[in-house]
Order: C-alpha cells, then sequence, then structure tokens
C-alpha cells in the first residue's frame, strides 16, 4: 500500500511544537508582529520592513475603500409609525401664524420631517393660498441660529433650575408685563389670564409691528373683517391689503374673484389706489395716485365730502380728478363700494369708517370682525415710559423683539441695559435684540412643534399640530407660562379642555376631525365686547385732520415689505433673496427715490444717503422708484437685524426708529432730511430693465372696456405670410410634432388674477430644492429661482412716436418708465417649448422631450456648455455656477445645504444640482410621477386636479391654473378652448416654440390703456 | 508647369543661393538662442503662467469665477474660441488653397503660418473645454460607447459640429504641417553637430533620404492634403458660424453668417500671419524670403476679405430693417446704439475703415503701419465676436432678463494666458523647427530671371535684367505656351 507523501508547510509543523499548534488553528494572526519580531518594546522604533508592510496594507485598504461609494448613514425604524412609510409624504394641517401674516397650512412631511408647507384648502379664509412668509417658515424650523436650550445670561442653563428662579423671581416682581405681538390664539390668551391670575399685577400688551391701532381705535376697539369680493369699487388709501394689510392672502383671494373675467363675465371691480410707495395693490391698482402722506387726510376728506358731505372742505378736492373719480365711482357703487385705509392715523380711519358706513358697504363686516390686528401703541408705549422709569418689576417678552421692532426700542434697550427691570425673560426663539438683554432665555418651540389654536376672525377656529420632535431642548412658550404660574397641565391637554366647550357632539370625534382639517367653525374666544363708541367723532377727526401739522421738506413714508415683513424672519434666506415683487431688489432695504428728485440731486442708484429725522439716522442706498410721490422717500422696515442669525444680521438698516408717535399711534412717518454720503452699496435686483419696450408678443393687455366691446379683439395674434395668406405661426413648421398618447401637461396663467405677491417663487424654491446664492451673485445676476415673476412698467412714449420721433429716439425714451407707471407682473418659468430651441442644441442630449410634452432636464448628462440657456427666448434656465452646497463661500446664505440640520428641509424626491450643470422649470415632474402613480395604484387615470405643481398650489389667486391638456374635460383644457382667440396667448408666439404654458391677457379696468411700451 | 511673366517682381531677395537659403533658415534653430528670444520666451510663459493660474481657479471653483450670468452664457469664452479658430485660417488658406492655386509666393511663410495655424487651434479648443461646466466629463461630446445605456450625442447641435469640425481641422492641419517639415527635418538633421540634435532630428525626419521616390511621394501627399484641406478652410468658419446661425437669438439667427464668419476668419487669419511675419523677419533677419511683396500681397487679401466683411455688417442691418421683426430691428439699433455701442464702433471701425488704409500703396509696403493695421484688426476682429456674442445676448426677446456683462479677471487672464501659450508655442517652434520651408522656397529661388541663384556668388550685377533665350520667358522656367490659360 502506498502511502501519499506528506508535505510539511514548514520546519515548525514537522516539529509540531505547541507555538505551531495554536497558530495553525487560527487563520490569521492576531496581530502584525511589528514590535515581537524585532525583540524590543520600544514602539517608536518600527523596522523598516513592518513599516513598509504596513504602509502598504494602509495603500492598499485605502485604495480599496475609496472605491467604493461611501456608506451614508440610514437607520431604520426600529419600530415604524404604522402611518409613515418611508418615500411616501404625509399631510397634517396646521396653521401658520407669525404675530401678523395667518395661514392655514398642510405640512408635508417625509419619514417624519416637515418639508414643506402647503396651502389648506380646507381653510375658509386662505383657501388654499399661502404666503411667501408661510411658505418659508418650514425652513426657519431648522435655522440654526435658534437658541437651543434654555439660558440664563446667554449661559446655558437647566430647565427646572430656570423655573424655580423665574418662579421665585416673578413672586416677588410687582408688575409684570408679558409684551407679544398680537395673539390669536384664544388658548394661549387663556394661559396668560391663567397666569396673571397667579401673579397679581400682570398685565399682557399686545404691539403690532405694522399697527392697525389706528384702525381699532376708529372702529370702537373692532378690526372689521373685509370681504373685497363683495365690492365693485374699490377705493383704497395707502392700504396695501394684497401684499402686507392685515391678511393679505385672504384679501388677495377676494379681490381677485370680482376681477376674474371671461366672455361670460365682462365685469370686474375698479380698484382705485391713492398711496406714497408703489406697492404691491397699488402696482395691480386700475387707477393710482401718487400722494403723499401729509396729503392723505386731505384726500380722504374729500372722498368724505363727496359721499357723506358735511365736513370743512378739503385742499385736496380741486387737486386731484382721480379723487373725484374715485368719489363719483363709490356714491354710485353704494353698498357695492369700499373704502380701506392703511393709515394708522386714528382722524383717518375714523373718516373712512364713516365712509364706509354711509355707503353701507357689504364689504366691511364688524360683527364677526377680524382679530389679526390687536396691539395697542397707546399701552404699548406707556408701558414702555414705565419700564423706562423702573416701575416694572418683570417683563416676559413672548415671541416680541421690542427692541428691534418698535420705534421706541432704544429706549427700551437702555432701560433693559441699565438694570430698569428687576427680572427679565424671553421667550423669543433665539438670543435676538431683546432676547440678549433678558436675564432668562426660555425658548418657544417652532409652531411646527407646538399644539395651538387660533381665531382669525371671530367664528372661524384653526389648530396647530406638532410634526416633529422638538429639534431643541426647548419648550413651549405657553407651557413655560403654565409652568410658572403652578399649572401641572401640559398645553396640549389644556388645549383639548378649552376646545370641548368649543366642538359640539362627540368631542373626540370632532377634534380628531379638527385635527385632521387644520381648520373648525366655532369660537374659543370670550364673547365680543360690543363695538365701542369710537375714539374720535367725525368731526374731532377732521379738525384732527386740518390741524395735523404740514410737514415741510421730504416725507417719509415707512412701509412693509411683502417678503420679508416685520423682520421676525430676517433669519430666512428663501425671504432675503424672495424679490421685492415691485422694486425687485433682494437682500437689504433701501430708500425709494422719485426719478425727478434723484436727478436733481444727481444721485444715481445705489448711491448711500444719509435720512435723517427724530435726531436719528440711517444710511441706504437710493433706488429709483416710479411711481413714488414726488417729494416722499419710501424705506422698508424689518430690516437691520443685528441678532437675527448669520444669514439675517446687518443686512439693510433699521429704519422704525425714524417712526414718530402722534395721538398714541404710531405713525409710519415723517419729515426727513436727506444728505448723500459720497459712498455706494449696490442693489441687488433680479430684474434691472423694467419697461417692456414695446414688446407685445412678450405680454399683453387690454383694458375692459375694449373686453366688453369684443374680446376677440383683446389680445394681438401674430401671423406669418405664407403663400396661402397670413397663418397662425404654428402652422409654419419645419419640424415634426410630437404625438402625446397619454398626456399632455400644460399650465394656464391668467394674467388678470396674478397680483405678483411672489408666494409662488418659495413655493418653488421649497419644493425643488432650489439654492440661495446670497446678494452678490443676485448682483452678479445668477440668481436661481425657477420661477420668477416679471414685472414691467409702462414708459411715457407712445406707438405713435415711432413715426413721429423716430425708432433711435423712440426706443431711448422707452428706457425709462413713466413717472406714475402702470405695472403688470408676469410669472415666467421654463415654457416647456414643443419645439423647444434648448433642446436642439445640447450636444450630449441632456435636456429632451418627454412624451408627456415636458422639457425634461437630465443633470448628470449635463456638461454644462449653457447653450441651451443662450438659446431660451425665455432666460428661464438656471446654471450652477459654483457648487452652492459645499462652497464656504454659500455657507452663510445657503447654509441649509451645509448641515444635517438644515438639510432635512430638502425635499428628497429632487436632487440638489452639482456644479456645472443647468437647472430650470421642470413642471414638478416629481409631483406629476407621484400622481400617476397613485393613479395607477388605483386603476385608474389621474384626476383633473389632482396634480398640482408646486406654483399653481401655493398661489393665494389660483392665477395657476395645471393639467393635462389631452383630457378634454381638465380645467386647463376647458379654460384654453374657451379662451382660445380672446384671452389665450403664448409668449413669443411669432417664433414658433410653440410653449405648454398659455398665458391669458390681462384685462384692465380703465378708460383707456395708458399701458403702452 | 507654370506661366512667368518677366516682370514679375522676384519672390526672394538678395541673390540668395541653395546654400545661403539653408544656412539662413538653419542658422537659428543651430545657433545657441539670442537674447530677445529668451526675453520673448519669458514674457510667454510668465503668460502662460497666468493662464495656468486662471484655468485652476476657474476648474476648482467652478465657471462662476467667470463674468457671465444668467443672460449672458458665453461671452469672452466663446469670443476668444472663435477668434482663435479665425486666427487659424490664414495657414490652411496659404498652404492649401495658394497651393492649389499655385500662388508660389506662400513658399516662404506657409510654415510659420501653418505652425500658427495649429498653435491657434490648440488655444481656440481650450475654450470649448473650460467653458463647460463639467469639462471633466468634455469626452461625452464625442459618439462614444459608454456605461450609460443607449446615450447618444446629439447630431442636431452646432456644438457636437464643432466637435467634429475643429477636430479634423486639427487633425489635417497638423499632419500637412508635418508633412512640410520632414525634408526640412532631414536638412538640420544631416547638418546637426550635437548627439541629442542628431537624434531629436532623426526621429523627427522619419528617415527621409531625398529620394526621387520620397520627394515624388512628398509632392503626392501634398497635393491630396492641400484637396483635404481647402474644404475645410471654409467648413470649419461655417460650422462656428452656425453656433449661432441656427438658434434663436436674435443677432445671431442670420443665414449670412457662414460666408461672413469665412471671410473675417480669413481677414484675421492674415492679420495674425502678418503680426508674426513682421516679428519673424526682423528677429531671424528673413528680409530676403519674406519680401515687401509677401506683406503687400498678404495686405490686399486683407483688404478684400476685410472689404467682405464690412458689406457683411451693412447687409445684417439691412436685412434686420427688411425682415420687419421687431426682435432683430432692436439688437441691431442696441448694437449701434445700445449699452455696448463702444464694441461696436471700435469693430466698425478696425474692420471696416482701417484695411481700406492698404488701397494706399505706400500703406501696403510700409512695414511698421503694416504691423500697426495687423495689430488694429485683430482686435478688431476680437471685438466683433463679442460684438455677436454678448450685445445680441444681454438684451434679447424678454426685457426682464436684461443684463450687463463685465469680465473678471480670470476672464482676462484666461485670454490673455492663451495669448501666452500661443507664444510659448510659436516660440519654441521658431528655435527648433525650421520657420522658412526650406525645400520649398528653394524651388522658387530660380522664380524671376533677375533673381536666379548666381553660382559664381561674386557678381555684383546679378540684379540687372539678363535677356532670356526666349523673350519675356525666363530661361530657367517651364513655359506654358497654352494660351487659352
Amino acid at each position: 500500500m502506498q502511502e501519499s507523501p506528506k508535505y510539511w508547510k514548514g520546519i515548525e509543523e514537522l516539529e509540531n511544537s505547541p507555538e505551531f499548534v495554536k497558530n495553525a488553528l487560527t487563520e490569521f494572526a492576531d496581530f502584525l508582529p511589528v514590535k515581537e519580531s524585532h525583540g524590543t518594546s520600544d514602539a517608536t522604533v518600527a523596522p523598516r520592513r513592518d513599516f513598509l508592510k504596513l504602509m502598504g496594507f494602509g495603500l492598499a485598504a485605502a485604495t480599496l475603500a475609496s472605491c467604493e461609494t461611501p456608506i451614508k448613514k440610514a437607520i431604520p425604524y426600529l419600530n415604524k409609525p404604522e402611518e409613515v412609510d418611508p418615500g411616501i409624504a404625509n399631510f397634517y394641517a396646521s396653521t401658520y401664524f407669525n404675530g401678523q401674516d395667518y395661514n392655514s397650512v398642510l405640512v408635508k412631511t417625509r419619514e417624519g420631517r416637515p418639508i414643506k408647507l402647503e396651502g389648506n384648502p380646507e381653510s375658509p379664509i386662505t383657501r388654499g393660498g399661502l404666503s411667501a412668509r408661510a411658505q418659508a417658515a418650514v425652513l426657519s424650523l431648522y435655522d440654526g441660529g435658534r437658541l437651543q436650550h434654555f439660558a440664563k445670561k446667554g449661559a446655558k442653563i437647566d430647565k427646572d433650575q430656570l423655573d424655580q428662579e423665574v418662579r421665585n423671581a416673578l413672586a416677588g416682581a410687582g408688575r409684570i408685563a408679558i409684551v407679544s405681538h398680537t395673539i390669536i390664539s384664544p388658548s394661549t390668551k387663556k394661559v396668560i389670564a391663567e397666569f396673571a391670575g397667579r401673579f397679581a399685577g400682570t398685565e399682557h400688551v399686545m404691539y403690532d409691528v405694522n399697527s392697525a391701532s389706528g384702525l381699532l381705535r376708529a372702529n370702537g376697539g373692532v378690526l372689521p373683517a373685509y370681504d373685497f369680493s363683495k365690492a365693485d369699487t374699490i377705493v383704497s388709501f395707502d392700504a396695501d391689503f394684497l401684499g402686507t394689510w392685515l391678511s393679505p392672502v385672504e384679501f388677495a383671494r377676494q379681490y381677485v374673484t370680482n376681477r376674474k373675467v371671461s366672455s361670460e363675465k365682462r365685469s370686474m371691480s375698479r380698484h382705485y389706489q391713492f398711496e406714497t410707495n408703489l406697492s404691491l395693490t397699488g402696482s395691480n391698482a386700475d387707477v393710482r395716485e401718487p400722494l403723499k402722506p401729509s396729503e392723505l387726510g386731505e384726500a380722504v376728506l374729500a372722498v368724505y365730502n363727496a359721499v357723506v358731505g358735511g365736513g370743512s372742505a378739503s385742499a385736496y378736492t380741486d387737486k386731484s380728478k382721480k379723487v373725484a373719480a374715485a368719489a363719483a365711482a363709490l356714491q354710485k357703487a353704494g353698498s357695492r363700494g369700499l373704502v380701506v385705509s392703511g393709515s394708522n392715523d386714528p382722524a383717518i380711519q375714523t373718516l373712512v369708517a364713516a365712509i364706509n358706513q354711509k355707503l353701507g358697504s357689504a364689504a366691511v363686516d364688524v360683527a364677526a370682525p377680524s382679530m389679526i390686528r390687536q396691539g395697542d401703541d397707546a399701552k404699548m408705549s406707556s408701558l414702555l415710559k414705565a419700564i423706562g422709569a423702573g416701575q416694572v418689576g418683570a417683563v416676559i417678552f413672548y415671541n416680541a423683539n421690542p427692541v428691534f421692532d418698535h420705534p421706541m426700542g432704544a429706549d427700551l434697550a437702555a432701560a433693559l441695559k441699565a438694570g430698569k427691570v428687576r427680572t427679565t425673560i424671553s421667550l423669543n426663539d433665539r438670543l435676538d435684540e431683546t432676547g440678549e438683554l433678558c436675564t432668562y432665555a426660555a425658548p418657544d418651540h417652532h409652531f411646527l412643534e407646538s399644539w395651538n389654536d387660533y381665531e382669525p376672525k371671530r367664528g372661524y377656529l384653526s389648530l396647530a399640530q406638532p410634526v416633529i420632535t422638538p429639534l431643541f431642548a426647548t419648550r413651549q412658550a405657553q407651557d413655560s407660562l403654565l409652568t410658572w404660574a403652578g399649572n401641572p397641565t401640559t398645553y396640549y391637554n389644556y388645549l383639548r379642555t378649552q376646545w370641548k366647550g368649543v366642538l359640539g357632539g362627540d368631542f373626540n370625534k370632532a377634534w380628531d376631525k379638527a385635527v385632521h382639517d387644520g381648520v373648525a367653525l366655532g369660537s374659543a374666544a370670550p364673547a365680543a365686547p360690543a363695538q365701542a363708541a369710537p375714539a374720535l367723532d367725525v368731526n374731532a377727526a377732521i379738525s384732527a385732520i386740518k390741524s395735523a401739522p404740514k410737514p415741510s421738506g421730504i416725507e417719509l413714508a415707512i412701509y412693509e415689505k411683502v417678503g420679508l415683513g416685520s423682520g421676525t424672519d430676517a433669519n430666512n434666506p428663501w425671504l432675503q433673496e424672495l424679490p421685492d415683487p415691485v422694486t425687485k431688489a433682494t437682500w437689504g432695504n433701501y430708500v425709494t427715490v422719485p426719478r425727478a428728485y434723484a436727478m436733481a440731486q444727481k444721485w444715481e442708484q445705489g448711491d448711500v444717503v444719509k435720512v435723517s429725522a427724530n435726531g436719528k439716522s440711517v444710511e441706504l442706498p437710493v433706488l429709483i422708484q416710479p411711481g413714488q410721490a414726488i417729494g416722499t422717500i419710501g424705506i422698508a422696515l424689518g430690516y437691520g437685524r443685528t441678532k437675527a442669525g448669520k444669514v439675517g444680521n446687518d443686512r439693510g438698516a433699521n429704519v422704525l426708529p425714524l417712526a414718530q408717535m402722534r395721538n398714541d399711534a404710531i405713525l409710519y412717518t415723517n419729515s426727513v432730511t436727506l444728505a448723500a454720503t459720497g459712498t455706494t452699496e449696490p442693489i441687488a435686483q433680479t430684474q434691472t430693465h423694467h419697461t417692456i419696450m414695446d414688446r407685445k408678443p412678450v405680454v399683453q393687455e387690454a383694458t375692459l372696456a375694449q373686453y366688453i366691446k369684443d374680446p376677440k379683439e383683446v389680445t394681438e395674434y401674430e401671423t406669418i405670410s405664407t403663400p396661402d395668406g397670413p397663418q397662425k405661426p404654428n402652422k409654419v413648421s419645419l419640424w415634426q410634432d410630437y404625438e402625446y398618447k397619454n398626456h399632455h401637461w400644460g399650465m394656464a396663467i391668467d394674467l388678470n388674477s396674478c397680483i405678483g405677491c411672489g408666494s409662488c417663487v418659495v413655493g418653488c424654491q421649497a419644493e425643488n430644492n432650489v439654492a440661495v446664492v446670497g446678494k452678490q451673485e443676485v448682483i452678479n445676476r445668477r440668481e436661481m429661482h425657477w420661477m420668477r415673476i416679471d414685472r414691467y412698467y409702462s414708459s411715457a412714449t407712445h406707438k405713435s412716436d415711432f413715426e413721429e420721433k423716430g425708432k433711435l429716439a423712440t426706443y431711448a425714451a422707452m428706457e425709462d418708465p413713466s413717472e406714475n407707471p402702470q405695472v403688470i407682473f408676469q410669472p415666467m418659468m421654463c415654457q416647456h417649448c414643443n419645439h423647444a430651441p434648448c433642446e436642439t442644441v445640447c450636444p450630449v442630449l441632456a435636456t429632451t422631450h418627454s412624451s408627456e410634452g415636458l422639457n425634461q432636464m437630465t443633470y448628470n448628462r449635463c456638461v454644462g456648455t449653457r447653450y441651451c440657456a443662450n438659446n431660451c427666448p425665455y432666460k428661464v434656465r438656471r446654471f450652477n455656477w459654483f457648487s452652492y452646497y459645499t462652497n464656504e463661500k454659500f455657507e452663510t446664505v445657503n447654509g441649509h445645504m451645509f448641515t444635517d440640520l438644515g438639510r432635512m428641509v430638502l425635499n428628497p424626491d429632487v436632487t440638489v444640482r452639482a456644479r456645472g450643470v443647468m437647472e430650470k422649470c421642470s413642471l414638478c415632474v416629481q409631483r406629476i410621477q407621484l400622481g400617476k402613480l397613485e393613479a395607477k395604484k388605483q386603476k385608474r387615470r389621474p384626476k383633473d386636479g389632482e396634480i398640482v405643481s408646486a406654483c399653481a398650489q401655493s398661489c393665494p389667486t389660483q392665477a395657476i391654473v395645471f393639467g393635462d391638456m389631452r383630457d378634454p374635460e381638465s380645467r386647463i383644457s376647458q379654460l384654453l378652448r374657451r379662451e382660445d382667440g380672446e384671452r389665450a396667448f403664448h409668449v413669443l408666439d411669432a417664433i414658433n416654440v410653440q410653449p405648454n404654458i398659455t398665458y391669458l391677457t390681462k384685462i384692465r379696468n380703465t378708460e383707456s390703456s395708458e399701458f403702452n411700451a | 508647369m507654370q506661366h512667368v511673366s518677366p516682370v514679375r517682381e522676384p519672390l526672394v531677395t538678395g541673390g540668395k543661393t541653395y546654400h545661403d537659403v539653408t544656412q539662413d533658415v538653419c542658422r537659428q534653430v543651430e545657433a545657441a538662442p539670442n537674447i530677445r528670444w529668451m526675453a520673448a520666451l519669458s514674457v510667454a510663459l510668465f503668460l502662460l503662467g497666468v493662464f495656468f493660474y486662471s484655468v485652476y481657479r476657474t476648474l476648482w471653483y467652478g465657471i462662476g469665477e467667470w463674468g457671465l450670468n444668467k443672460t449672458v452664457g458665453w461671452a469672452w469664452d466663446i469670443t476668444n474660441f472663435v477668434w482663435w479658430v479665425g486666427i487659424g485660417h490664414a495657414g490652411t488658406l496659404i498652404s492649401a488653397v495658394l497651393l492649389l492655386f499655385r500662388q508660389k509666393w506662400r513658399t516662404s511663410i506657409n510654415r510659420a503660418a501653418e505652425a500658427m495655424t495649429i498653435f491657434a487651434v490648440i488655444c481656440a479648443a481650450m475654450f470649448p473645454v473650460l467653458h463647460m461646466g463639467r469639462p471633466w466629463l468634455a469626452y461625452w461630446v464625442f459618439p462614444l460607447q459608454n456605461t450609460f445605456g443607449s446615450l447618444w450625442v446629439n447630431f442636431n447641435s452646432p456644438l457636437l459640429w464643432d466637435v467634429f469640425a475643429i477636430s479634423t481641422y486639427f487633425t489635417v492641419s497638423l499632419v500637412f504641417w508635418y508633412t512640410g517639415l520632414v525634408p526640412d527635418f532631414a536638412t538640420i538633421r544631416d547638418r546637426a553637430k550635437g548627439p541629442i540634435a542628431k537624434v531629436a532630428y532623426s526621429l523627427l525626419s522619419f528617415g527621409w533620404k531625398g529620394s526621387a521616390k520620397h520627394w515624388s511621394r512628398y509632392e503626392t501627399v501634398s497635393l491630396i492634403l492641400a484637396g483635404v484641406s481647402t474644404p475645410l478652410v471654409l467648413s470649419v468658419h461655417t460650422i462656428v458660424s452656425m453656433d449661432f446661425a441656427t438658434s434663436v437669438v436674435p443677432g445671431w439667427h442670420t443665414t449670412i453668417f457662414p460666408p461672413y464668419f469665412v471671410a473675417g476668419a480669413i481677414f484675421s487669419g492674415f492679420a495674425m500671419v502678418l503680426t508674426l511675419m513682421l516679428i519673424t523677419r526682423v528677429v531671424f533677419k528673413l528680409e530676403d524670403y519674406i519680401t515687401l511683396e509677401h506683406i503687400a500681397l498678404m495686405n490686399k487679401i486683407m483688404m478684400v476679405t476685410g472689404s467682405i466683411v464690412g458689406v457683411a455688417y451693412i447687409t445684417e442691418f439691412f436685412i434686420a430693417w427688411y425682415s420687419g421683426v421687431e426682435f432683430e430691428q432692436y439688437a441691431f439699433i442696441n448694437r449701434a446704439t445700445g449699452p455696448y455701442w463702444w464694441a461696436y464702433w471700435s469693430m466698425m471701425t478696425c474692420n471696416v475703415i482701417t484695411p481700406q488704409l492698404v488701397w494706399i500703396r505706400r500703406v501696403r509696403y510700409s512695414i511698421p503701419l503694416t504691423f500697426v493695421l495687423s495689430i488694429i484688426v485683430n482686435i478688431g476682429m476680437w471685438f466683433e465676436r463679442f460684438v455677436i456674442i454678448v450685445t445680441s445676448l444681454h438684451r434679447d426677446y424678454l426685457p426682464s432678463s436684461w443684463a450687463m456683462f463685465s469680465p473678471t479677471i480670470i476672464d482676462i487672464g484666461i485670454y490673455v494666458g492663451t495669448i501666452g501659450l500661443f507664444f510659448t508655442l510659436f516660440l519654441l517652434f521658431a528655435k527648433f523647427f525650421p520657420v522658412i520651408n526650406m525645400a520649398e522656397v528653394k524651388s522658387v529661388l530660380k522664380y524671376t530671371v533677375d533673381n536666379g541663384p548666381t553660382y559664381t556668388g561674386h557678381d555684383p550685377h546679378h540684379h540687372v535684367h539678363q535677356p532670356a533665350t526666349t523673350h519675356g520667358v525666363p530661361a530657367s522656367a517651364s513655359v506654358n505656351y497654352d494660351k487659352h490659360d
């Protein structure tokens, strides 16, 4: 028998030593015998060969590791919540109210994090619309500038310890003041009442940055609710009701209801606007006249005299035909007339109320009044004086920042610094200008982390529910107050108890429904006090107007911007970069100056001037503003924050110290002196050419008279000369048309409904992860917004000038807007052309046409030649000039793409675009896909209205209709059929790119269109 | 087979012998670099450094380092690209078209002109790559197999045509140029003393022996390549112009662009050749080879093409008016009177008015004036591209998007840098390669009767007109009696 030869692995195996036996069983050596083999224990001496071995291994390991995609942490749910499916969004109803702007919202959450707010269509007030500010609020949730813990003098402190100290301090504080903006939450008010019950001497003082104290006083302590849809004649005296006044989202919807036209309804309201600055509302007015703030009273008086009669003669009557026309129109309209004023002067508001009363205006409701402004200027200023005098023992600032946003803020700051108040507590979400002067900080939750209720209008309730666990160690302010008041209930239970008295029937069911819907009918507020007598009678008001000091020199009108508002959200980059609807400026405020004055002073846009009043001054750049009343300037409040956070600090200057107090009300006007400083600061505008240059194919408009006469005559359609006579441009084509077998997505934008508010811009930004680029890059004309709103002013030239004065002179004259221009807004985004010029020129086929009519951008394939952008007639393509999420230049402004915290806001369905890649509107293709998938799961076709782009969703006036043009029953198909040949037009029809976006001609309710070119 | 007029000016002056030609051309290759060359190279290398820095900034941070914006997506990048491509046109024209037309005077300038073409195309090619947002993916513009499935390039895109046009042009020009160099490399190889030079030029000369067979093949290849390149002279800039002409941008969308661009390219190409030749002939003492007659002839071509360009400018305006399209009309009004009026009028002055001075004989034959003129034309042609690209884009259809463009330091750096790159290459070429085609120049030495080589080399009267055997026909030239010619 032959024995198979035995091979030894080595001499060790042959010897079979115990050492070998031990090691033979382990495949790998336990350790690399670095030191041992060398026989020394000195770790610093690594033998050369071992060193090389380790080096080699390290290199190989590193190389191999780098071949793999880095593994990102993805942690699965240990216990998956029943309602959360990864990849599928959940919507929760909630409410946004920042002290001035009420919106009922739906919160879109993905995997438990809120990523977008949408309008709640269930709300009878905002009806699915959403303001830009509310859109942007979701980003504020992830704001790293929020205070992330309780603090004492800025240093972290234990919650219980803070509670203990605060309770002790409050116990012997004497007079305690709770300072807040308007609170429309009935339960919160109850909490404050309970707190006041525990600590005697507590008073709750509300104030508003954009105060309506004068309006409240003139109406006997009641804020009328308005319904602009019930008015055929609207006369507004400096009330920016579409942009910033009281409840713009609600008003915009009402306003537009009576402005939408069709060949069946050829009527619309007529809107007169008398104002100082060119506001968003003024831009939409049919008749607008600029006037000085000091003339406002006289102008109202003139209307009062005409409508009611009996007042002393107004100096303004003969001066303006437009005032007379407005008065006559009001008289004709009777109860269908409405006068509103944004003035905070009770005298003016008294006259306005009297006019409305005389008219019997159906649009004013004082029985179910609005709650949205409750601030009392008189109370606030007496409190501030008391604080200055050291009479207040403790102050609690509840989401209020009066050091910044009250005209007497500097006095308050001085008092707080001087320790005039023994105990100061801030419930603000950050150590802001006021908060950092307070001893204690007990930061409130963000509203998306909170329970709360709201009653914006008597009889209309809404709820906020938390949609995410609190991100930081904060506590809801109501809980803090309850805790300090010694009530151990949580605010949630407190709230439910409150609502038990409101909701009838089975409470649990009703409550669930209310939480689900976000809104409910009923009132939780205590029975309304009867409307008191107005603070002033009409005669006193007239004499107050007559005796008002006549300012000499330039008058300043302080206004609020549609985007940033009072400045509470100044650290929100989406709002900072949202172009102002009228000036198209971003990132800061400026002095709006009439052209004539700037020319007289030899000021160019961007020259910094010093504006002084009240012994205080601000330095801001000049922006030449058509429509600005002669002899006035305008400056926006809300800017100049110093403690808002990285994004919001030092943007512009705070103008509120230049406001004045008169008749115990804040007057947002003053006489100022201006002086050039010799320095310049460029203003970051997204649009720098302001007139339409006689380009009818770009944007079209007509008058109501023309429309009534013949709807087929209001739109100019270009034709192409062919051998068969003039033809529509799309009849002549070298191209093969696409065949759409399934869907053909399209959009219609009614220029009559679009008010230019910019809510769609932020909605699109949130939906599509559009980067923020900051001031300098906006100046470089590189903002990334997929959706923009073009704003054109009319110029003083007429079409006939071309013949009379020649082309060169006329074009040159057209560059400048007229002194009081008509304004037109045009939302502009990718037109999804069927014959897209961008598609043919891309060398690598990165942009192609889909089988459903979409012009698609394939980011992965894009090499970034920018040829498509050059060849886009609409200039809607946006290029990633830098890596906006890694380049440190953008860390301040686009910070949310840099941190794990901020990145939670990103929509996981949309790629964050890399450097060097082109991007543009996709018509929210992710939403289209989602809608189709949902329908497919249910084995049906998508229903019309089920799929809505983000812009259409957020539009407060429903100016944007999105849908399937292949479905003959869809709203868009019906609309286009109806408007074909009437108002429907394509921008730049003659170049035959055949867009899928259709616009509807704007109709103005004026005698003759002043909008020429 | 050519007809030679006895009154024709000599193509090479100074009574050069074949040996003189070899000596004159090889001198700078063999001698140590002179101080002027060193100084010039230092400047060029500095500019090249600027180029590398600017490219680094562009590649590291992104195109945002440039002055472009959402409205003006191309500016200096494509301006420079078209400018360089245009400059690169003269070489092929001289070597191919003039060869086919039997223009013998080209022989002393074609080598340098071709080199210039190649270097200009290299400079030009930098921009299509650098202007990409993601230049590391530049190879995606080639119809290559890929791992992404059935992705293919877009054959509708003029940019893709550019890729083919430029790469073809570059390849053919390079081969043509190199083919011409081979016999001269062999000459230098044969004369080389240093071992490195010997090896280097041996390799470069591909074993050229100068046998009849070699010469025969050389001639054939030259002729074929000339035939291949001739359409390229027209096609390259035609295709470049289609980047604009096929678009919808008013001011770009113009059917006149192809001929207009080709004329402009030849115009700027000759201007650049003149600039370089005027320097080279002085620096390398080649006045006898690049004569005043050459300069005058090139001036004439410049004037003709310049006039074509001028007519094109005016035609554009006419068509804008005649079309009745308001956008088109405004685009041209804006060009002449808008914010960039200065660019437009610089272009008009430099390109239309200045070349007309060449009608004056004194200007045509003046070296300093010609030099200034050539520089002005180069500037004018740069402005032409800038005007077409930027003033059309910055105010196109929607006034809301109208914007201005201003270059950043990086924009300027890249442009100046490519000039550095160009001159670095050209100076290296001029030092190490024969700048004049010795073989071909030798063939035209006996081009005119009074300029034939004098083998005695001592005849002081060699410039005196000598009676020919047949009246009017030089003895050394082959005679074409075909009167139908």
